[in-house]
Order: structure tokens, then C-alpha cells, then sequence
């Protein structure tokens, strides 16, 4: 599709109904700036100056209140070195992987089944998508007494079949296992009718070319339904892990208490929640604000990484187009997010 | 023929299975809610509805402001909803039907502002805030999230296909001016598409937990989210009443949803195949 702004035809024209001699076209845009208007004042204000400022408050040690102290580049050197920070990133990566893998091949399973469905689509959707727009700190409470050490259902049914009971929400593994449930549950739905949408985009005429030439199931699925899913694969790798990256609100409730917000041993701590004790807790923003550069980094690093292993293989202009469909879809998926956090 | 059955049948099977899973942790919220805290603290455990839902409910009434902070909740999603649509699709509508000397610019400007991860500037946004004065207002909620890239990216896409450019012109003859073209011709034909944003916007803001429990810093001014969040801080010994809040706090929103559920999910899945 095109979104490139170079592609929009010039439909109706402000400059163009003037006559002659237009007398001044930005004048006469004045509606259409008013109207753009609001977007970019409430950027600039909440959006544009916070960046440039959280670069200028990450060069200083400041609780919010005092006097802001300069203090260079100290907080990333800090950064680096810090073990709970490292050990964020672990804990990020651990829950990222361990949600987004069952996530998107359940979700692959059940785009699949609902293609080939013909009844109960309607109730099929609106019973996966229902998960995902519910709010995560309800279900959060859900699971964390499903998961809970002594009277958890999870617990109880493991003990009913003779397999003894796991301390869910004490063991490091444990602590990243829930977290991840409750992660997998919300998005596999929602990932699923992305995959149905692009399954039904593929045209009938392929596979009945393919029919022709005597390819069998599994080819069709290998060289036709993947290559041509390949963007929409891509465009949930690439959301999921920007949403994986950013998982705050699941550890957050799973563990109430403010002084201690990643559970034991800290196994629950991802970055976001890093960020927010760091800042929100401990009153350290300068160094809130160095974590935040340091998730954006990885951020930008992990949806390279994303690009290149799965739009990859072909030839660079058509990994480069996918690429650039790719950026917009990132774009859109962080002002969903965005429009979430209410920036 | 019978495999092809064979096939729809465990197709079937495997969705509906799916389906049961999402259900489940509703189906649980409401057991626990229903029961009383020993009874699920039992072993085996209650699975099925009991009679104490009311008494729970009521429990939650004592304990937190719940409607105080539903009202509040439902102020500012609907205010932001509100604020969302109508800057989003005159901006949208700015956008797709005129040319105007920059225009390509500030849409390219406007496309470069989605690379922006939001944590990114939650530090210095909250201090930007505290500056303005309107730290535990629900100015906080409402304005910065007023109007958004995403939402004048969207009712761009629709108003391009949607809006015929003969009736802009048609509306020209007629004397109209800009906004009065956005309200008489842009507007009517944009309603689908704002139904979908609306819903959306709505339900984000109903959900959303972080910005708010970083400045609704008032205890007794607090989101639904943040309130039941601090319901289980304060009382998570007592399950069934935490569940009881966490129930009261999903119905509205579910309700919502359902209203335009069909067409919801459609437009969400051609949204995302459009880019």
C-alpha cells in the first residue's frame, strides 16, 4: 500500500481555487494548519521536548525535587556495571522468549483452523479477542492465584494427579513461567487474527496453480502459504518483541508490594520495572531516564535482528521493501502503545 | 469426503479447546468472587459458582472508592476518546483531501514520531507535568493523549478511500468553508472508521496502569486499574473480594467491547494488512 507521503494525489487543491493570483498560499492553508495543528502541539509539548529532556536529566543525578547535579556520562558508566540491571535484561529476555515463541505458533495453529472453518467464525473471533482487551491487572490477579504456591489451582490440580506442588511464585522459573502465561494468553488471539487476515489475502489462484503443477500439501504450505505470510510473520515478530521488551503491568501486580517489585530474588524485574523503581520508587531519575536510552537501544537492536532473520533470504530489494512495510507496521504498533500509555 | 469431515471436525475441536482457554480465567474470576476466601483456600479447591458474589461486591464498596474511581476512570477515557476522534479525523481529513504547502512534510514528520518508545520519555514527561502543575489532575489523563499519530494515520488511510473528492468540491460550490466541509461532508462519511478508533482509544485508556499510577498521585483519585491494584496490596489475604473488584472493573469494558465487537476485529485485522 501506499503510505509514503509522495504517493498521495493531489485531490482537491486551497491554493488552486484562488484565481490568478493567489495572494498568500500559506494564508489561505490557515484551516488546514489549524486543523494538523492540535497533533503537533501536543508532540512537541509531551512528546519532542521529553526526549531531548530525558537526554539532558540522564546526564545528571537529580531525585526530581533538588538540584539537578551534572555528572556527565556517570550513570551509563554506572549502567553498565550494575549487576540488577544485567540481570533485567536476563529477566526480559527469559520471559520475551518464552512467550512469544508458544505465542505466535498457537496463534500460527489457530489462524489455520479458523481459515478452514466455515461456521461459528464470528463467535470463534470474538471469544479469542476477548482476552486482549481485558485488563491486564484484573487478569493479572486471575493468574497470579492460579499460579499461587499453596492454594493455587494449578497447585492443587498438580497435587490431585500425584505430581506434588511447584512454588510458582518464589522459583526464578517459576516467577518467569507465569509471567509469560499471562502474556501468552492475552496476545495469542490477538495474534491469530492478524495471521487469519493474511491468510485469507492470499489468493485462491495460487493455490489452484499449485494444484495444477501436482504440489503437494506440505510444498504449498512451505513455498507458498509461508513466503506469502512472510510480512505478516514478521510484523507480529516485530510487535511482539517491542511489546516484550516493554512488559511492565504483569510482574508490576504479580507482586504488590512496592519494595520489593520484582519478587524474590528480583526474578520477575524486567526492564520497564527497573525503569519505573529506579525513578518512580527510588527517586532516581537520572538514572531512570539512562534506562530508558538503554531499553530504547535494545529496542532498535532486536528489531534488526528481527529484519534480518526473517526478512531476509531473498534478494536485498525485496528484503528492503518488506523492511520499510515493516517500519510502518513498528510505527503503528508503538503509537498503539502509545495511545495506550495516553502520550 | 469423511476426511474432509474427519479434518472440520478436529479443526473444531482444537478451536473450541482455544476458546475454552480464554474463557477460563473469566469463568475462574467469577468462582472466586462468588465464594468466600476459605472456601478457595480449600483443598480440593471450589469450582463451581457460589452465593456470596453480592457480599463480596459489597465488601469492595467498603474498602475503596470503586464508583468514585470508575467515574473518574470513565471521564477520562471518554474525555480522551472524544478529544481523539475529533482532532484525529479533522486532522485525517486535513491530510487526505487538500494539498497544502508542507503537508508532505508534516505527514512524514508525523509518521517519524511512531519510532518513539514511549518509556523512553516517561521520566522526563512526568516532570514536564509536575512543572505544569497538573500532577494527580485528570488534566494528566486527558491531554497529553488527546490526539495521536496513530489514530490521524488510520482515519487517513479511510478518509482517502472514503470520501468521494466531488462532494468536497460539490460542498466548495455551495460556499462551504474548510470546516464546514469536514462537518457536513467529511464527518458522515468517516462514522465507521471513528467507530473503530473510539472503541479502541476507549478501551486503551480504560486499561492503561502505568501513566496513571505514575500521576495519579491523589490515594483517593486513583484509576479503576490503579484502585484494584491497590485493593490487592492492601487485602490480597481476602481473594474473593480482590476478585469481586477485579470482576466489577472487567464488565463495563467487556460490555463495551461486544457492542462493536464484529466489526471491531475486522477493522483491526484490514488495518494491519493495509501498511
Amino acid at each position: 500500500m501506499a503510505v509514503t507521503s509522495k504517493a498521495v494525489p493531489a485531490t482537491v487543491s486551497a491554493t488552486a481555487a484562488a484565481g490568478d493570483k493567489p495572494p498568500n498560499k500559506y494564508r489561505q492553508a490557515l484551516p488546514q494548519y489549524t486543523a494538523v495543528a492540535p497533533f503537533f502541539i501536543l508532540f512537541a509539548i509531551f512528546g519532542a521536548f521529553p526526549v531531548l529532556f530525558s537526554i539532558w536529566i540522564s546526564f545528571h543525578s537529580w531525585d526530581g525535587i533538588g538540584q539537578m547535579k551534572w555528572v556527565g556520562l556517570e550513570q551509563y558508566h554506572y549502567l553498565l556495571t550494575d549487576a540488577t540491571f544485567w540481570k533485567t535484561i536476563g529477566n526480559t529476555l527469559i520471559i520475551w522468549v518464552l512467550s512469544t515463541v508458544p505465542m505466535l505458533l498457537l496463534a500460527l495453529v489457530i489462524a489455520n483452523a479458523l481459515h478452514n472453518a466455515t461456521r461459528l467464525r464470528t463467535f470463534y473471533r470474538i471469544a479469542y479477542f476477548i482476552p486482549n482487551v481485558t485488563s491486564v491487572v484484573a487478569i493479572t490477579l486471575v493468574f497470579g492465584s492460579i499460579f499461587s504456591n499453596n492454594f493455587g489451582l494449578l497447585n492443587a490440580f498438580l497435587q490431585s494427579i500425584g505430581l506434588g506442588q511447584i512454588e510458582w511464585l518464589t522459583q526464578p522459573w517459576g516467577i518467569k513461567i507465569a509471567i509469560a502465561t499471562i502474556v501468552t494468553w492475552r496476545w495469542v488471539g490477538y495474534n491469530a487474527i492478524i495471521y487469519l487476515a493474511g491468510l485469507q489475502a492470499i489468493s485462491q489462484d495460487v493455490y489452484e496453480a499449485a494444484k495444477v503443477d501436482g504440489a503437494s500439501t506440505r510444498q504449498t504450505f512451505w513455498r507458498i502459504t509461508v513466503p506469502m505470510m512472510r510480512p505478516v510473520i514478521l510484523f507480529t515478530a516485530v510487535t511482539s518483541t517491542i511489546g516484550g521488551l516493554q512488559i511492565f503491568t504483569e510482574s508490576r501486580v504479580l507482586f504488590g508490594d512496592t519494595s520489593n517489585i520484582g519478587g524474590p530474588g528480583d526474578a520477575g524485574l524486567t526492564i520497564v520495572s527497573y525503569l519505573y523503581q529506579s525513578a518512580f520508587i527510588k527517586n532516581q531519575f537520572g538514572y531512570g531516564a539512562a534506562v530508558g536510552w538503554a531499553l530504547f537501544i535494545l529496542i532498535v537492536l532486536f528489531s534488526i535482528i528481527n529484519w534480518r532473520l526473517i526478512g531476509g533470504n531473498d534478494d536485498e530489494r525485496v528484503t528492503r521493501r518488506a523492511a520499510r512495510r515493516v517500519e510502518r507496521k513498528i510505527a503503528a504498533q508503538n503509537a498503539k502503545r502509545e495511545a495506550a500509555d495516553v502520550h | 469426503m469423511s476426511i474432509e469431515r474427519l479434518r472440520t471436525a478436529v479443526g473444531h475441536i482444537v478451536l473450541m479447546f482455544g476458546v475454552l482457554v480464554s474463557i477460563f480465567p473469566f469463568y475462574w474470576m467469577l468462582v472466586m468472587a462468588s465464594n468466600t476466601t476459605p472456601d478457595i483456600f480449600s483443598y480440593p479447591p471450589k469450582l463451581l459458582v457460589g452465593s456470596h458474589l453480592f457480599e463480596n461486591m459489597g465488601k469492595v464498596l467498603d474498602n475503596i472508592n470503586f464508583f468514585g474511581s470508575m467515574l473518574l476512570t470513565l471521564v477520562a477515557s471518554l474525555g480522551v476518546t472524544v478529544l481523539v476522534l475529533f482532532f484525529d479525523s479533522l486532522a485525517a481529513f486535513a491530510f487526505a483531501k487538500y494539498d497544502f504547502p508542507g503537508r508532505n512534510v508534516l505527514f512524514a514528520i508525523l509518521l517519524a514520531t511512531f519510532m518513539i518508545p514511549t518509556q523512553l520519555s516517561l521520566v522526563p514527561q512526568f516532570v514536564t507535568l509536575a512543572e505544569f502543575g497538573w500532577i494527580g489532575s485528570l488534566k494528566a489523563l486527558i491531554i497529553p493523549g488527546a490526539a495521536n499519530a496513530f489514530g490521524i494515520f488510520w482515519m487517513r488511510q479511510y478518509a482517502r478511500g472514503a470520501i468521494p473528492d466531488e462532494l468536497i468540491s460539490a460542498a466548495k460550490v455551495d460556499g462551504a468553508g474548510f470546516f464546514r466541509q469536514y462537518l457536513t461532508v467529511g464527518l458522515p462519511v468517516l462514522r465507521p472508521g471513528l467507530a473503530f478508533l473510539g472503541i479502541f482509544t476507549f478501551i486503551n485508556v480504560w486499561n492503561d496502569y502505568l501513566w496513571p499510577l505514575i500521576v495519579m498521585t491523589d490515594p483517593n483519585r486513583l484509576t479503576l486499574q490503579v484502585a484494584l491494584d491497590q485493593l490487592n496490596g492492601i487485602y490480597g489475604t481476602d481473594y474473593s473480594m480482590v476478585m469481586a473488584g477485579a470482576l466489577m472493573s472487567v464488565i463495563p469494558l467487556i460490555g463495551v467491547f461486544l457492542i462493536g465487537a464484529r466489526s471491531f476485529i475486522a477493522d483491526l485485522a484490514a488495518g494491519a494488512m493495509k501498511f
